[in-house]
């Protein structure tokens, strides 16, 4: 074992070309991206010769990618060089040792959006101690899982355990050079989820990300890859209503999933990312790829999501309808506020027969914010008999903000049929008005509305989500109307 | 009750009203009538609070207190009441929960605490059924695809639920059909009690038929230019306003 570590160790050292000899494990790695930085990555998770190759094959594309532009965002360059592409978490030193040390006015967001007293520390990031019991809460957890035969753990550890599963699906629906990003994030992903349910298993809980216990800050260049075998079901939540900064500012995230026949993932997000201040600064870059594949006859992907954070969000969550009678669903409530940016949507390819996919978008802006909404329905020849409808709406509040529609509709099969609708509206003062006659204050009103705006998409949440999202809106739009 | 001495405002430039005087006592029920422009609405909207309109000069007392200095949502805590003459529509919002908000508002206001679920539902059931609305409304967006029938007794709906000491009901008979009408007039006249005042504004004297009115005024050029009891409407009715203003200015 030694030897092995020492080899490895002095490999590192000898072909890293930026000096640091020390721990390797503790440090974080020094701001620039090139083939030395990527060697490093994979060294310090122990990882397996194939896994390598296939991250610098992906470092490789990347350099001969260019960055897209098309999108409705504006954002100043990135320096790729000036980025760390490897943070160590923060060791106890560095952390708050209690609340006290917290800022109050995230102690404050804490409590309007309804965080349980004993997660408000964690969350903080004040170093965990025996008192959260959150090791001996994942373990029953855990083994409730194992019972069931179902596989959740970091993608780190599953390269580790399971290699032949990773091996099998990891590119399969996001392949490195699908764009610029996912060829970045493949080559540097840090960790994320993998999760395998066997055969005709439905998973007997709801998995989230908060049991998965990893280092923190991996948050960076998240990889999560859910397979779902046949005739198997599982719901799985990411992320949390709690605002989350981080020091670095490009998220660049992938996460595929699979769907085996009659399978069915269930994948909702509540993200709620650092959107910088009011004028915009210093917020995360949110430039996400998901993609489902719905392989397998009968299968279903629904996507759910909540975005209410970062200064920029860029994504898609798609669904390739492969299998016969397989169904797509994108269910997305996006808000803007101050100065944040949006340009997200959906893409669902019809290629099966008799594939459906549904779609219901709700964009609310606020303050000076832009949102787009970009959504393709692709219907391919062979895709006989597909069904698509779409429910595109915006919310504007104020008179300085933006929402944006971008639909494309590429249909090439004559059987198939489309249906758009899209609605853009306001508050109205009228109707603002209204609910302050009737004894209710402005803000209340405000909330009210916009969560009867949201209504068809929070109930498309798992419960326990459902309910923090509707405070999340509320704090999201705090300051939003007068 | 209420006590407007002097009441001036204006919405941008315009001014509307030009110095209204109007006293309104407890069980007591008063029609405001007048031509188009003559500014009722814009005084029903003034006692509400609403933000488009700048008081100039004047006062107006609520309950022995200065009502020009509290919010809208006060207001109606307090127990005002506004019958919108065109109600708008807040969909995906449902009646049943904006009433609901509004009672717990005003109750919480009151020291009380929010009203029981069950209590609610049996409350709003009875009441929708002495006006004759199905209680499927309870369920729809607020106002969301009623006609304006329906609209009206959605206001007069809410009028019961949140038993305001003053009620002030725009035009409440503009697009009611005969039935609609009686509904509406029965929902009110229920309504009339000892401890409440009722404000009726409106153009044609028919509703007038339907709720007797204490005292009837004439608005015109924003003022009060003459007061009387019933038969003053149907005076009215067969004259016109021309007379009235006639007289005023003589």
């Amino acid at each position: 074992m030694t030897t092995e570590s020492e080899n490895l160790e002095s490999l590192v050292n000898r072909r890293y070309e930026h000096g640091f000899v020390t721990d390797i494990v503790s440090e974080s790695l020094p701001p620039g991206l090139d083939e030395g930085v990527v060697r490093a990555i994979s060294a310090r998770k122990n990882e397996p010769e194939w896994l390598l190759e296939w991250r610098l094959q992906a470092y490789q594309q990347w350099l001969e990618m260019d960055e897209p532009e098309w999108a409705h965002v504006h954002y100043p360059k990135i320096k790729y060089n000036e980025i760390s592409y490897y943070s160590a978490p923060k060791s106890d030193d560095d952390r708050p040792k209690s609340l006290d040390e917290v800022d109050p006015k995230l102690l404050e967001t804490y409590d309007k959006l309804g965080i349980p007293l004993h997660e408000r520390a964690r969350l903080a990031g004040v170093a965990v101690d025996a008192v959260f019991d959150s090791v001996s809460v994942a373990t029953t957890f855990k083994g409730k899982l194992a019972d069931a035969g179902v596989i959740f753990c970091s993608f780190s550890e599953a390269v580790a355990e399971h290699p032949e599963l990773v091996k099998k699906y990891l590119g399969s629906v996001v392949p490195r050079r699908d764009n610029y990003f996912a060829a970045l994030n493949s080559a540097v992903f840090s960790d994320g989820s993998f999760v395998y349910i066997p055969k005709g298993v439905r998973c007997p809980m709801e998995l989230s990300t908060y049991f998965r216990i990893n280092a923190a800050n991996t948050g960076q260049f998240e990889r999560t890859l859910i397979v779902a075998d046949a005739g198997s079901y599982v719901s799985y939540l990411e992320g949390c209503t709690a605002p989350m900064r981080d020091e670095n500012q490009l998220h660049a995230a992938v996460v595929e999933l699979v769907a085996l026949e009659d399978a069915e993932i269930k994948y909702s997000t509540v993200q709620n990312w650092y959107p910088g201040d009011e004028n915009g600064v210093g917020g995360i870059y949110n430039f996400v790829t998901k993609r489902g594949d719905c392989r397998g006859a009968n299968s279903k992907i629904s996507w759910t999501q909540v975005e209410t954070g970062s200064a920029i969000t860029w994504k898609y969550p798609s669904c390739l309808l492969r299998g016969e009678n397989s169904v797509g669903e994108f269910y997305s409530v996006a808000v803007t506020n101050n100065m944040q940016q949006a340009d997200t949507g959906t893409k669902m390819i019809h290629i099966g027969r008799n594939t459906r996919s549904t779609i219901v978008s709700k964009g609310i802006s606020a303050g000076k914010a832009q949102q787009a909404y970009r959504g393709l329905v692709r219907v391919m020849p062979q895709a006989a008999g597909a069904r698509n409808h779409t429910q595109c709406d915006s919310l504007l509040i104020g008179k300085n903000c933006g929402a944006h529609t971008f639909p494309y509709m590429e249909i090439r099969n004559p059987s198939a049929k489309v249906e758009h609708e899209a609605t853009t509206s306001k508050i109205s003062a009228d109707q603002l008005f209204y609910c302050r006659q009737r004894g209710i204050t402005e803000e209340d009103a405000v909330n009210m509305i916009v969560n009867g705006f949201c209504k068809e998409v929070f109930k498309e949440l798992p419960m326990e989500f459902a309910v923090e999202a509707q405070a999340l809106l509320n704090v999201s739009l705090e300051g939003a109307v007068g | 009750m209420l006590e407007i001495k002097n009441l001036k405002s204006r919405i941008g430039d315009t001014e509307i009203l030009r110095g209204l005087s109007l006293q309104v006592n407890a069980g007591e029920v008063h029609a405001i009538m007048g031509p188009n422009g003559s500014g009722k609405s814009t005084l029903a909207q003034v006692i509400a609070g609403h933000t488009d309109y700048e008081v100039t000069d004047g006062s107006v007392t609520f309950k022995g207190n200065d009502l020009l200095e509290l919010e809208p949502e006060e207001r109606a805590r307090e127990g005002i009441f506004l019958g919108f003459q065109y109600p708008v529509e807040i969909p995906g919002v449902n009646n049943a929960y904006l009433l609901k908000a509004a009672l717990n508002a005003k109750r919480k206001h009151h020291g009380l605490g929010e009203i029981d679920a069950f209590e609610f539902l049996k409350m709003a059931r009875e009441k929708m059924a002495g006006l004759g609305m199905d209680p499927k409304f309870l369920n729809r967006g607020v106002n969301e695809g009623f006609s304006g029938g329906e609209k009206k007794r959605n206001e007069i709906l809410q009028m019961a639920m949140l038993e305001p000491d003053l009620a002030i009901l725009d035009e409440t008979d503009s697009g009611l059909d005969i039935d609609a009408l009686k509904a509406v007039a029965l929902g009110v006249n229920a309504l009339r009690s000892p401890d409440r005042a009722i404000v009726l504004v409106t153009h044609y004297q028919r509703l007038l038929d339907y709720i007797e009115p204490d005292f009837v005024h004439v608005l015109s050029q924003g003022r009060i230019i003459k007061s009387g009891d019933k038969s003053l409407a149907l005076e009215l009715e067969e004259r016109g306003y021309d007379w009235v203003r006639e007289a005023a200015n003589g």
